[in-house]
């Protein structure tokens, strides 16, 4: 029996902001995660997004799955453009030239979008203090472009252009942690989040943009076609990544860490990499290395925790 | 008509610049400094600082976001302005070509600097060449006066409901940025009179939905494309009506070619940019010294002025092209290669020779006007007008 | 409704290509995608709703009874909600309906 959070009709939103007929693949986590992050956010919404897949399948000219106001440039402004929305509504209201009301200024994009091309943009942004909130939508490599790999992609993944060879043996550097790198720059709100836990990913989202300032949320978005799973196992995989505490669900308020699910005992990683056809090639070395470090980097973040009985 | 107490300020021109910006009051300003671009967004910055200009000052961390910062904001409704240079203009090539597509009025000064490398902060038109099919209005200007009373001009123009494109200023680095020369203030009266508030055809709001920068696939994109040409060449009667409405307000008249002892010219030197005030200079030593010759200088460099510019050499015999921008590999600088294509298939057209000259502010004095007008003599009888000339090098 | 994007004129576009029909994606029916659908038993279905909000199609809606039932029109037969629901009250069926 599952957890009673999920209780979906009580706890969302019913209305949609992001429509039926968007061209994701079946079973796209990242999809769900843009649906979701929508009804968090409401109506009153403006979203910035960068180039990727789901600006891709949600804006084929002449139709569009958004029905809150959005816009697209390019690839790695997705956080820059969110500040000029944010800048120049906030100078139009002040000035009286529109009228006063809250409305949510969101930039959006991948992994690629945010911890490669677009790290400068984002990081801009976040420094400078805009008042808007920034989702990254992980799905661990640029799987718009045919799967290549991005510093988000982890320790071991093959993807395209870090592929499981003879001599080499996949992505051979370790994820670049976001979250920790928002956290640095001293904004009042990061969180990391899950397709697989829709009301937590909510929840997250919604607090975020309730934050003054700039506010950060991470959300591991599984990538049945990318990660080579059946599409019908998107939720478990994601369920997987936070049990072995991969993916570890945690919020920063303020500088103050909080862990939102502490486990007795970490799934170990082995169950997370079977199935998943980008981990196939991993050797039993390889995998204890990963297990070593996840378990190490996971008391790391327990530590740090102030929610957590030491 | 014109105002008649009108005030006159000794003042740096990028200063003016910025004020003009101020007097636009522009609600976004997104900036990242680079020489010579400097002094308009520090004093932009210091006048929001005094409280002097109501806006969002936003010190980006990189041109490209500086550009980034602008399509956002002007898709919000918020009237924009930005100021790069050289190499801020190459890393943001990317966002001025998305912006002109998606129909934002962004106004943008260009302080024109020679692109890397070697490193040059020093004028040349190295930089807005490369941005030359983006799909902006472009302007050169020749002085400050000229800088000021257009950014005026610009807005009026980018914000039109028939136009809705991005505005691109260009003033010569240094050469005409950091001169100090007395410029005629407009008063606020006027502004008001020149440039109504800025009312976009669509925006970024909660109240009306829109999406923007959809992508498009192969069935749609050739249209997207023809609809986006058509838009900027349509422009052409909203710009010559704002520069009568501006003549209107402050007296001054300026058109898209400009023309100084042109009509009776046999030979017109053709210049874009701050070269044309020193070319006056040696026109009028020349004419003294009986040679029939004349200035034609492009203030509108986008949308071409084919007509305009047509009939501003239809009695000339040879035309001296001025360039200030190298095209390497190619058959001559862009000015003059848009100016051939431009009359290729005129019944009647002139020879033209090519010079480029002043690149990063290497002085061009009107004796070296003098030298490149016998050169060009010389190379039209020697049959050898076609070759192009990069001016006064050694070696 | 909106044209197909191989019939529109030039002069058909807003300026700046700007869409300012809000969601017509849903025009498109991605019903079509799917080679199996989901049936729900309701004498096992306890209405618990993660069917509906882990469906990332919104192919999944909830009747006037409480029980849920599949829009067939944009489910794309990925089966995450037979998958994840939790008495195995759906199953995934050969064919579009």
């Amino acid at each position: 029996m599952r957890r009673i959070e999920h209780y979906a009709p009580l706890l969302f939103d019913k209305e949609e902001y992001f429509t039926q007929g968007h061209r994701a693949c079946q079973g796209c986590a990242e999809a769900l995660a843009v649906r979701l992050s929508a009804k968090a956010l409401g109506r009153n919404t403006i979203v910035a997004m960068a180039t990727g897949c789901m600006e891709i399948v949600s804006s084929p000219l002449p139709t569009t799955a958004w029905k809150v106001p959005w816009i697209h440039v390019a690839f790695e402004n997705a956080a820059a453009v969110a500040s000029g929305v944010e800048s120049g509504l906030k100078a139009l209201m002040r000035k009286g030239k529109l009228p006063q009301k809250k409305i949510n200024v969101v930039g959006c994009a991948g992994d690629g979008g945010t911890a490669d091309i677009g790290l400068q943009a984002l990081s801009g942004a976040m420094e400078r203090g805009h008042n808007m909130v920034y989702i990254c939508y992980d799905n661990e490599a640029y799987m718009n472009t045919g799967i290549q790999r991005s510093s988000s992609t982890p320790f071991g993944a093959s993807t395209t252009t870090s592929p499981a060879g003879k001599v080499r043996l996949g992505q051979e550097t370790w994820k670049k942690n976001m979250p920790e790198i928002i956290a640095a720059h001293g904004v009042p709100y990061v969180a990391t989040a899950c397709s697989s836990y829709t009301v937590d990913l909510v929840e997250k989202v919604k607090r975020a943009a309730a934050t003054k300032g700039p506010a950060y949320v991470h959300i591991l978005s599984v990538c049945p076609t990318g990660w080579r799973i059946p599409p019908n196992l998107a939720i478990k995989y994601g369920r997987l990544a936070v049990e072995s505490g991969i993916f570890p669900l945690y919020e920063v308020k303020n500088g103050k860490y909080f862990l939102t699910f502490d486990f007795q005992e970490l799934v170990p990683v082995k169950n997370y990499f079977k199935g998943q056809g980008r981990f196939r090639h991993l050797t039993e070395e390889a995998v204890a290395r990963i297990q070593k470090k996840v378990s190490e980097d996971y008391e790391k973040l327990k530590a740090k925790c102030v929610n957590i009985k030491k | 008509m014109t105002e008649s107490a009108k005030k006159k300020v000794g003042i740096e021109v990028s200063l003016a610049v910025a004020e003009a910006v101020k007097q636009c009051d522009a609600d976004v300003i997104s900036a990242y400094p680079i020489t010579p671009q400097t002094h308009i967004v520090e004093h932009l910055s210091e006048l929001v600082a005094n409280g002097e200009l109501d806006a969002e000052f936003i010190p980006v961390e990189s041109e490209h976001s500086a550009m980034s910062v602008c399509a956002g904001s002007s898709a919000a409704g918020a009237r924009t302005f930005t100021a790069t240079a050289s190499q801020g203009l190459a890393l943001m090539a990317e966002i001025v070509y998305c912006v002109s597509a998606l129909r934002l009025p962004i106004v943008m000064v260009v302080a024109n600097r020679s692109l890397n490398s070697p490193l040059s902060i020093w004028n040349d038109h190295g930089d807005v060449m490369m941005v030359r099919d983006s799909g902006w209005v472009q302007i050169f200007v020749e002085n400050g006066q000229e800088a000021y009373d257009h950014i005026f001009w610009c807005f009026r123009v980018g914000e039109d409901r028939k136009v809705m494109h991005p505005v691109m200023l260009n003033m010569d680095g240094f050469i005409v940025t950091h001169v100090v020369e007395p410029i005629e203030f407009w008063s606020q009266e006027m502004v008001k009179k020149f440039l109504p508030p800025f009312q976009p055809l669509h925006r970024l709001h909660p109240d009306k939905p829109v999406t923007m920068g959809a992508f498009g696939p192969p069935e749609i994109f050739t249209e997207c494309k023809v609809a986006q040409e058509h838009a900027l060449v349509s422009c052409m009667p909203v710009i010559e009506k704002a520069w009568d409405e501006l003549y209107e307000v402050c007296g001054r008249k300026y058109s898209a070619v400009e023309k100084y002892r042109a009509d009776d010219a046999k030979t017109l030197l053709v210049t874009m940019g701050c070269l044309g005030e020193t070319a006056r200079v040696a026109i009028d030593e020349l004419r003294e010294a009986g040679e029939e010759v004349g200035l034609v200088s492009l203030r509108l460099w986008r949308p071409f002025p084919f007509s305009q510019f047509k009939a501003a050499v239809k009695n000339a015999e040879n035309l001296i092209v001025i360039d200030r921008a190298v095209v390497f590999g190619g058959v001559g600088g862009p000015v003059a290669l848009e100016l051939k294509a431009a009359l290729y298939s005129e019944a009647k057209r002139p020879r033209i020779t090519n010079f480029i000259a002043g690149l990063a502010s290497r002085d061009v004095q009107p004796e070296d006007f003098k030298q490149m007008f016998a050169r060009a003599k010389k190379k039209l009888a020697d049959g050898r007008d076609d070759e192009f000339e990069i001016y006064g090098v050694r070696g | 409704m909106t044209k197909p994007a191989d019939q529109w004129k030039w002069q058909e576009l807003e300026p700046g290509f700007v869409i300012t029909n809000p969601g017509n994606a849903s025009e498109y029916k991605t019903g079509d995608w799917k080679s199996e659908h989901p049936v729900w038993d309701e004498k096992l279905c306890i209405r618990c709703g993660l069917c509906y909000g882990f469906c990332p199609d919104m192919a999944v809606r909830q009747k006037a009874s409480g029980y849920f039932e599949g829009d067939y029109n944009y489910c794309k037969g990925c089966g995450i909600c037979a998958h994840e629901c939790p008495t195995g009250a759906i199953s995934m069926k050969e064919g579009r309906e």
